[in-house]
């Protein structure tokens, strides 16, 4: 028996296999995850991801702090409040310890981590925060609701208030604000246009029981894990952990070099991986016959002795063949042969994106 | 409890057999089966004419979450293999009983059944899983 969300009772009532992650009891999937996935790409799905953790950010030195922290810039966020930025959150050596999502409030900023790294990840921030004038607070009364697909927004706003809708309609992409009890951002983990949505934790059954009675369907980790896949969105400890360098896992765009002042945790390190030009790289993968391509597969490169492994594998429902993310030489060319249940199997290899708002990209 | 057939036969890894009028044996896998893998995508039948032998891996379901090896409850020679599971792998998963049939075998010897669990072992099996 793990931890439970708000919403623990309402997985149930609506037929939730429950499982253990990351030690929550979370829903696999309410009957099948490929109708689920479906269900997001087409019209609107919802998922329960109250388990994340969410940690807000205060004090005058937030911004400095944020900067020496993160590898990407939060100055990128002055702009506009309520713009979020992804970044990864490196240690000395350069390793990825989390990956997250951080919005600017103007004199504070909200960081949203994952679930099963939030006791290193808070013990971490709160070490570097010794030097800075910030105070770290965690938020766990917040519930969190992600609605995500082409009626997303659509259907939400219509069970929010008009000041609570008002704001929604004057989200951007990438961009959070609070709304009455509730902090909405249009991000999300799936590829499609949609709402993440944190409110409070009494608040949450009734407004996953309308989003539910407006035609939302409830998704669970199994549809969350393809729709993620197939939008080409890293999953930490697949892709990335405290070993692997964000150049080796497609994150080196979301490293923000400039200003080369500013000094941030793993700078040395990345621009040395960077000068010497030979980090493994994150690419795609795509096998148009039967058989579903798994993680730990090992991957041969011709004209390479190394081996690559897949890192995260599925099948798509969204294109009908199997995908998957893969760390890999650099020197890899077109195709490369992936050991399946003992047999090689030569796979074609692409960026690591497929499908976005709905259609495919490869 | 997942649904459990009493006219079959089982095996603890979750196939089950059905003997037909005709004396062929019908293989499939079963609903805690279908369910534990969660949706299927493909099913790796064996070859008709090919042989399949008790005890040895006779196919492959793949699910989205896993691979998991199909073993036939007896030996003998693949008559018939369902192959509208080809363009409909759910059917496992929502007939696993009936329309999701795998394959079947004309047997060499039906005493070989004897071996395989009936269906209150093979609820016993699942009690003592859970």
């Amino acid at each position: 028996m793990g931890n439970k969300t708000a919403l623990y009772a309402t997985h149930h009532a609506m037929g939730g296999k429950l499982v253990d992650f990351g030690g929550w009891d979370m829903p696999l999937h309410y009957g099948s995850q490929i109708e689920e996935h479906h269900k997001v790409r087409q019209s609107a799905g919802m998922f329960d991801v109250s388990h994340m953790t969410v940690v807000d950010v205060t004090g005058i030195d937030a911004k400095a702090y944020l900067q020496y922290l993160l590898a990407n810039d939060v100055a990128k966020l002055d702009s506009l409040c309520g713009k979020a930025l992804y970044s990864g959150m490196l240690n000395h050596e350069g390793g990825v310890i989390d990956d997250l999502i951080v919005y600017n409030l103007g004199d504070w900023y909200r960081v949203v981590v994952n679930c099963s790294t939030r006791e290193k990840d808070l013990a971490w921030m709160n070490q570097i925060a010794t030097k800075f004038a910030v105070a770290i607070t965690e938020r766990p009364e917040l519930a969190m609701i992600a609605v995500q697909g082409p009626e997303a927004i659509r259907i939400a706003s219509s069970l929010l208030s008009a000041e609570q809708a008002g704001v929604v309609a004057s989200l951007k992409i990438f961009q959070g604000l609070p709304a009455g009890d509730f902090f909405i951002g249009r991000t999300g983990y799936t590829g499609e246009d949609g709402l993440e949505i944190m409110l409070p934790n009494d608040a949450a059954p009734s407004f996953w029981q309308a989003l539910a009675d407006a035609g939302v369907a409830p998704c669970g980790l199994g549809a969350r894990d393809t729709l993620r896949l197939e939008a080409g969105m890293n999953l930490y400890g697949h892709e990335m952990d405290e070993g692997i360098s964000p150049l080796a896992a497609n994150m080196g765009w979301t490293i923000a070099w400039q200003p080369s002042e500013r000094d941030f945790i793993g700078r040395a390190v990345l621009e040395a991986q960077k000068a010497a030009g030979n980090s493994p790289k994150l690419v795609g993968l795509v096998l148009r016959e039967r058989g579903v391509l798994r993680a730990e597969q090992v991957i041969t490169v011709e004209g390479s002795d190394e081996k690559g492994v897949i890192t995260s594998g599925t099948f798509s429902p969204s294109l009908g063949y199997s995908i998957a993310l893969a760390r890999v030489p650099r020197s890899i060319g077109s195709h490369c042969q992936v050991d399946m249940r003992g047999k090689q199997i030569t796979v074609e290899v692409v960026a690591p994106n497929f499908v976005r708002n709905g259609n495919a990209v490869i | 409890m997942s649904d459990i057939r009493k006219e079959l036969k089982y095996l603890s890894s979750h196939e089950w057999a059905r003997v037909e009028e005709d004396g062929t044996v019908t293989i499939g896998i079963t609903d805690h089966a279908q369910d534990a893998l969660g949706d299927v995508v493909y099913v790796e039948a064996p070859e008709v004419g090919s042989r399949v032998v008790l005890g040895e891996e006779a196919g492959v379901v793949e699910s989205v979450k896993a691979a998991s090896d199909i073993y036939s409850l007896v030996s003998g020679e693949v008559v018939a293999v369902n192959e509208a599971l080809q363009d409909a792998p759910e059917t496992v998963n929502s007939s696993p009983y009936d329309d999701g049939w795998f394959f079947r075998v004309k047997p060499d010897d039906l005493a070989e059944l004897e071996e395989a669990l009936d269906a209150s072992d093979y609820r016993e099996l699942l009690e003592s899983e859970e």
